[in-house]
């Protein structure tokens, strides 16, 4: 039996090989501190232990948390769970520190004459529900709107859904996944008509070659990172090539690291499909059987203009006119506007091209937030349908996920504007199907999308939008051209309810400020990257008033009026809106597991047929749905059974660096923190090691601009400025002629400095790319 | 109560003589990686006092270049100090 010092000392153990992994990936120590080892029993002393997912990103990593005496205290991999197999990283091992910080909001607030006052949660109820009727009677139904996030419960999520588009009857729900993979959505859906990653995280155990693609997974997707090192411990011809445009950790573990221009991905990805097919690397009969090529609508704008329509138009193309497309991206052309050398541009299609190496392409917010994101997804998949890598183990074009149900909340329950949980709001099937489970007249549904996310909050300034919940997501500090949206949100008229754990500049624009419980502190369900539904019991009491999200909305619910859809108790509400929504998803494309399997194993990837987790979509070795069509593959997403390759061009940024704004400036996460910070800066060990933001700059340009390290530097664009201290040599290191800051940081809000533009298919916004210039302050 | 965890960079060729020197010192316990010259470094004292004390005396060694706080608990309060 393990006592609790020694368990304390495992703890501590843990934090220091994931720290030291950050700074040399491939590092191995003579002693490990994970779970499960040295007959590590399932409790110590008094100790209970139970599964729940790190609620800290979208891979879902398996955690036991141990409770006593009613309080969490202490954290291990589960080495059950075959997403992390016991591993953890530096945020996971920590994360129940986030439920204690000493600021924890324990009752609700209201703004009274220009001040927050606490008020018990159930008047903050009263006065939100009142506010929403009379806003809903003076302005109509689409002036109430809402906006939460993938980490969102599923639970909470679906609530939301109901509520407003099939109670109140607003398509104003929106979530902040719009910010971080809307692309990735739209990638898959014009692809294969069906979203979501044919494959799973098995497939890091089968490739021999992974090309990480503007996702720098050595921070923030570490243990996927981790089980990605270890194959290539174990078997040595695994390559890791890191694409990016600064170097990071990824590039410094990677066997080739190449640096690109910021936009010339979209270029680069069709210089490589130019020499598959001029190297004669297209696999003929794959392409033949499955595969059809289109292409869409061009010059498509950037939606820097409030009320910004698209609509692409995909029209049939043969394979030689495909081909006659891509003779713009020579390797050589596509060298000089890329900076990546001919011979490297030729070292990846190589890769690719070969029929005996299997390729796993993994991408996140470099490809997603980009004015083509949507496109560059389209590329990547272009790339392994040419040469028919995809969809079996180790041959898989893999979107990663940031927030831990992006993909299980936003993606399949559907909480952003344009979806319902079954399908489109534009498609009758689906909203009959929703009208049916929720017993409501299915005109009752709008059938047209309002505002995306930037969209909303520009109806939001622009009075179109009058009253706004936000839950569990920081807005005030992830919006880019944050400035327009704080003014938006404080103007006279507006009223603006935020449901957190902390207070957070958000809450800085709050009218009522609800406390929520946090994670365990309620039952709830998490979807992750890889299809994976993961279920977790409540552990631990919230303080105070503090109340589920899912909760918080259901009292707001009833307090409208619609007691009859949500009949349920607290205790039964989490399994009965499981049962309820699962039936969206009742067919052999995308059953979820019943909620007693989800209770007792730790995930479940959907389609969950017969008993079994469909491991590899559209591959009849794997999938049901498939076996019937074919015997090897079939994209059933679309009507013809094939996947679309799209031709994508190469077009230009929204804005571009020039003499009075000459650096590109790229923002991100660090691997200490998660998202806007407002949680892990209240986690000690995280906080000192990543204190504050800054701006990391290319040592050339450090030196020619006079900034040395830590100097204080103002960062200027057409928007707005930040001053933060210069990091040179420091975690990463931008390309000459760019800059990197962080966005968790609330006291330097790198965002009044982003730009608006979003992909016209996804509207995604790009917090990749705009211009800026440096200053130094002082030193 | 305090427990913590640091890594540990050696002076250039004294990686050696660092590991004999803490581990000669009852409050620490070390883990050396397999393949970096780098050291996992825990320790355990009983109170805030012996703590500093080894503190200062881990701070005096020739043989650390580097000596990086990662992780630290005090029992008692279940809480990171």
């Amino acid at each position: 039996m393990l006592t609790r010092r020694e368990f304390l000392k495992r703890m501590a153990g843990a934090a220091a090989v994931t720290a030291a992994t950050a700074l040399a990936p491939d590092i191995t120590f003579a002693r490990t501190f994970l779970a499960g080892e040295e007959g590590a029993p399932a409790a110590q002393d008094d100790i209970v232990w139970d599964k729940a997912p790190c609620r800290f990103c979208g891979v879902g990593c398996g955690l036991l948390i141990g409770v006593r005496n009613g309080r969490a205290v202490a954290v291990k991999g589960d080495p059950d769970s075959p997403v992390n197999k016991g591993l953890a990283c530096v945020k996971g091992y920590h994360a129940i520190l986030a439920l204690y910080g000493k600021d924890r909001l324990t009752t609700a607030y209201v703004r009274r004459n220009g001040k927050l006052e606490p008020v018990p949660v159930q008047e903050a109820l009263d006065i939100v529900a009142q506010k929403m009727k009379e806003t809903i009677d003076q302005y109509g139904k689409d002036a109430v709107a809402i906006y939460g996030s993938g980490q969102w419960t599923i639970p909470d999520g679906y609530v939301a859904v109901k509520l407003f588009k099939g109670l109140i009857g607003t398509n104003n729900v929106e979530a902040n996944a719009r910010l971080c993979m809307a692309s990735a959505v739209v990638g898959f859906l014009t692809a294969f008509g069906l979203d979501e990653p044919m494959g799973n995280y098995a497939d890091i155990d089968h490739a021999d070659v992974f090309v990480l693609w503007g996702n720098n997974m050595a921070e923030m997707h570490p243990v996927l990172f981790s089980r990605m090192l270890e194959q290539r411990r174990l078997r040595p011809h695994v390559k890791i090539v890191d694409i990016a445009t600064r170097t990071t950790r990824t590039s410094v573990a990677a066997d080739k690291a190449i640096l690109m221009a910021p936009q010339s991905d979209l270029a680069l990805a069709n210089a490589i499909c130019y020499e598959i097919v001029r190297n004669g690397w297209v696999n003929e009969e794959f392409v033949r059987k499955h595969v059809v090529f289109k292409k869409g609508k061009t010059n498509i704008g950037y939606g820097l203009e409030d009320n910004f329509t698209f609509k692409d138009e995909l029209t049939d193309i043969s394979f030689e006119e495909y081909v006659a497309y891509l003779q713009d991206y020579t390797p050589e052309r596509v060298s000089a506007m890329s900076g990546v050398p001919v011979e490297e541009i030729k070292f990846l299609a190589a890769l690719y091209g070969d029929p005996n190496k299997k390729v796993t392409t993994f991408w996140c917010m470099g490809v997603n937030q980009h004015v083509r994101g949507t496109w560059m997804n389209n590329l990547i998949y272009n790339i392994h349908l040419l040469t028919g890598k995809i969809s079996e183990p180790g041959n898989s074009p893999f979107s990663l996920t940031g927030q831990p149900s992006a993909c299980g909340t936003v993606r399949e329950v559907g909480t952003l504007t344009q979806r319902l949980p079954g399908g489109p709001v534009t498609s009758e099937k689906a909203r009959k199907q929703a009208a049916e489970i929720w017993n409501v007249p299915v005109e009752q549904i709008p059938d047209k999308p309002t505002y995306h996310t930037v969209e909303m909050f520009r109806a939001l300034d622009r009075g179109e939008i009058r009253f706004m919940w936000i839950q569990v997501t920081n807005p005030m500090v992830t919006l880019p051209k944050l400035r327009r949206y704080r003014n938006g949100a404080l103007k006279e008229g507006r009223f603006i309810v935020v449901s957190d754990a902390y207070f957070t500049p958000t809450t800085d624009v709050a009218d009522v400020i609800l406390p929520s419980a946090m994670w365990i502190e309620r039952e709830g369900f998490f979807g992750n990257s890889e299809r994976r539904t993961q279920h977790w019991n409540k552990m631990v009491e919230p303080p105070g008033e503090a109340m589920s999200d899912s909760w918080q909305l259901i009292e707001v619910a009833r307090r409208l009026g619609y007691e009859k859809w949500f009949p349920w108790s607290e205790e039964e509400h989490v399994r009965a809106i499981w049962e309820e929504y699962r039936q969206f998803h009742a067919n052999p494309k995308h059953n979820m597991a019943p909620y007693e399997e989800l209770k007792r194993r730790p995930g479940v990837m959907w389609p969950f047929v017969n008993g079994k987790e469909t491991l590899w979509r559209y591959n009849a070795k794997y999938d049901p749905v498939a076996a019937e069509k074919s015997k090897d593959f079939y994209f059933y997403g679309k009507p013809e059974g094939k996947a679309w390759l799209i031709f994508r061009p190469y077009e230009p940024p929204a804005e571009v660096p020039d003499e009075e704004y000459p650096f590109w400036l790229s923002t991100g996460r660090v691997l200490e923190h998660w998202h806007t910070g407002s949680m892990t800066r209240r986690i000690p060990v995280l906080h000192r090691s990543m204190p504050h933001a800054y701006v990391e700059l290319h040592p050339d340009d450090a030196r020619e601009l006079g900034i040395r390290h830590g100097d204080l530097v103002r960062v200027v664009s057409r928007r707005g400025e930040i001053v933060l201290p210069a990091a040179v040599n420091f975690r990463g290191i931008p390309a000459r002629g760019m800059v990197f800051v962080p966005f968790f940081d609330e006291t330097m809000l790198i965002n009044e400095v982003t730009l608006d533009a979003f992909c016209p298919l996804s509207k995604e916004p790009d917090y990749k790319k705009c211009a800026v210039r440096v200053e130094r302050v002082s030193s | 109560m305090p427990v913590k965890s640091y890594l540990v960079y050696p002076v250039a060729g004294k990686a050696d003589e660092l590991a004999r020197t803490l581990r000669a010192m009852p409050e620490c316990e070390l883990i050396p990686a397999t393949n970096h010259r780098l050291f996992i470094l825990i320790t355990d004292t009983p109170d805030e006092r012996a703590e500093k004390a080894l503190e200062r005396r881990l701070l005096d060694v020739p043989s650390i270049q580097c000596l990086a706080l990662v992780a630290a608990y005090r029992d008692e309060e279940e809480e990171p100090c």
